[in-house]
């Protein structure tokens, strides 16, 4: 065998190893938290009232909608523009690399410009709207970057095959190139509700640290105790973890709370995951006739 | 006869590059004209003016004109959408899009503005009929048409071009990609569909344009040397470089 060719398997092994050890950590890591959680279980956790979590729960699910919501369309947009009209040159590798390290930038600096924005601009208190656009400020560029990508890495004979029938440039994005681009743009969606579900700093001063609701007002959206008001101030469940870790602490069931919530949180972020990547293998295999 | 398309005195450049040099052809209705010539010649280039797909090139500039039943293309009369429903285009490699057969060849209608599902029905049929793979295709209507092979792919590409009902379909070396077989149904299906269309087919292969075509342009380096009656063309060409090109003792 070569130096050359010996040195390869090496490296292939390393890399192997490296990769093996991540998973194993990572199936380490979800089944520690997840078992953590049950092992102080307590039933009163489920509930909405005192050491229970619904509200939490919900919150976060309310919440990540609601970012979606607004993440989904912009994203989608601006990576459409980007791949499809934007001016080729210097300026626009600037402002792909300039969207790319937004996302990257820490959440606390997010959270404190969404505070300063939606919140002391707005002179509103914390609300969940103010969590979700704060959120989408760092979930949109994964969405644009993605679709910009996905976008450009379709074949042109796609586009040129959808003008060539006499259909205009926007029906042939909308038509051909979105769906076709579809499976990878739900890859940049996963991300952005990871962004949801995980944040902590970005929502203390936004979506804030308190929950109160009254779960018979729950179709009087205008009430401010109705869990259906998106303006009324709602604690996700990471916050909750973090509240729990150090003012709630006084609480002598703490603990058991912020553990059973991370394992609550890591099962709803994974079963996302699980539910959107399952779409994304759908779609590719019906566009793809299961190549 | 009348002419379907006439091109007059086409110049056209990519940024500073001359890459057709005053240009002259008048193409038949119902008769299959080919292209022919060495590669990197024009032929692809002719081409794209006839439906203006060259709109999309940065830097394409054009001059001369491209005349359809007498309208011309470039000046502003006409559509570039509505112009590129009457002349369609097939290319070079099968390009269906990543969606169903039944939803590659409804798309062009459905952009023009069919919505009624038993109209789209029919005209998909018609369609896939017309293109000869109705049979093979019917009963994966469904199924995506990337799981197809390449000749059936190209079949349902020209399937999905009758499908807006075009006048003219322009064929850019559409059996490059295929086996043999393949290749000799599509022309087999060229020649049935010139009763109702007029085709312009550039190919590379000069045995293909006897075999199919009426009339045949000989292109070398950005001009068009000869054009005439493909028989005429090869039997007794006018041209030296023609006769050179055809007998293979180029370059
Ligand atoms: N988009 C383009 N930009 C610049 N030059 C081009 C472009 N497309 C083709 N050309 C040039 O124009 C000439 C003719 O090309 P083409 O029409 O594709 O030839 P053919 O189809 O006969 O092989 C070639 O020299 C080619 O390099
Ligand atoms: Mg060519």
């Amino acid at each position: 065998m070569s130096r050359a060719k010996k040195k390869d398997r090496f490296m292939t092994g390393v890399f192997y190893a490296i990769g093996w050890i991540m998973l194993a950590f990572l199936l380490y890591l979800t089944f520690t938290i997840i078992f953590d959680g049950i092992k102080g279980f307590s039933p009163d956790f489920l509930g909405a009232a005192g050491n229970g979590i619904f509200n939490q729960f919900f919150n976060t699910i309310y919440l990540v909608f609601l970012s979606l919501l607004v993440s989904v369309p912009i994203g989608i947009g601006a990576g459409v523009y980007l791949a499809e009209y934007a001016k080729e040159g210097k300026f626009l590798s600037m402002v792909e690399v300039s969207i790319e390290s937004l996302s990257s930038l820490p959440s606390i600096v997010i959270g404190l410009f969404g505070y300063l924005v939606f919140i002391m601009w707005t002179g509103m208190s914390w609300n969940i709207v103010a969590g979700a656009l704060t959120i989408s400020i760092l979930s949109i560029p994964l969405i644009t970057t993605e679709t910009n990508n996905a976008i450009r890495s379709l074949p042109i004979e796609y586009k040129e095959g959808s003008l060539g029938l006499g259909a205009t440039k926007s029906e042939t994005i909308r038509k051909v190139l979105i769906p076709a681009a579809m499976p990878q743009i739900l890859t940049g969606v996963i991300m952005a509700a990871g962004r949801g579900f995980g944040e902590a700093a970005a929502l203390l001063y936004t979506s804030g640290q308190s929950t109160y609701v009254n779960w018979h007002n729950f179709w009087k959206i205008t009430s401010p105790t109705s869990p259906l008001n998106p303006f009324r101030s709602g604690e996700t469940l990471s916050l909750h973890i973090w509240v729990m870790r150090t003012e709630g602490a006084l609480n002598p069931k703490a603990t058991e709370i912020a553990n059973f919530t991370s394992a609550v949180l890591v099962i709803l972020a994974l079963l996302f995951t699980l539910v959107t990547r399952r779409i994304s293998d759908k779609m590719r295999k019906r566009n793809n006739g299961g190549k | 006869m009348e002419d379907k398309i006439t091109i007059e005195n086409l110049n056209l450049y990519y940024s500073d590059f001359h890459a057709l040099h005053d240009v002259n052809m008048h193409i038949q209705k119902n008769e299959i004209t080919a292209f022919i010539g060495p590669s990197g010649c024009g032929k692809s280039t002719l081409l794209r003016c006839l439906n203006r797909m060259n709109d999309l090139v940065e830097g394409c500039r054009i001059e001369g004109s491209v005349k359809l039943d007498g309208t011309d293309i470039y000046g502003g009369d006409l559509d570039v959408t509505v112009l590129r429903q009457r002349v369609g285009m097939v290319f070079q490699r099968p390009n269906p899009f990543p969606m169903s057969v039944y939803d590659n060849v409804a798309y062009g209608p459905k952009i023009h503005g069919v919505t009624d599902k038993q109209e789209l029905d029919e005209i998909v049929e018609t369609s896939l009929k017309q293109a000869a793979i109705w049979d093979d295709l019917k009963d994966r209507l469904n199924k995506s048409a990337l799981g197809l092979s390449g000749g059936q792919q190209q079949r349902l590409c020209i399937a999905r071009a009758l499908a807006v009902k075009p006048e003219v379909l322009l064929m850019d070396e559409p059996t490059s990609a295929l086996d043999p077989i393949s290749t000799s149904k599509i022309e087999e299906l060229a020649l049935q569909l010139k009763k109702d269309y007029t085709i312009v087919i550039v190919t590379h292969n000069m045995q293909q344009a006897v075999r199919i075509s009426d009339k045949t342009g000989f292109f070398l380096l950005g001009d068009l040397v000869e054009f005439g009656e493909t028989d005429q063309l090869f039997s007794m060409p006018k041209d030296e470089r023609t006769e050179r090109y055809i007998t293979g003792r180029f370059g």
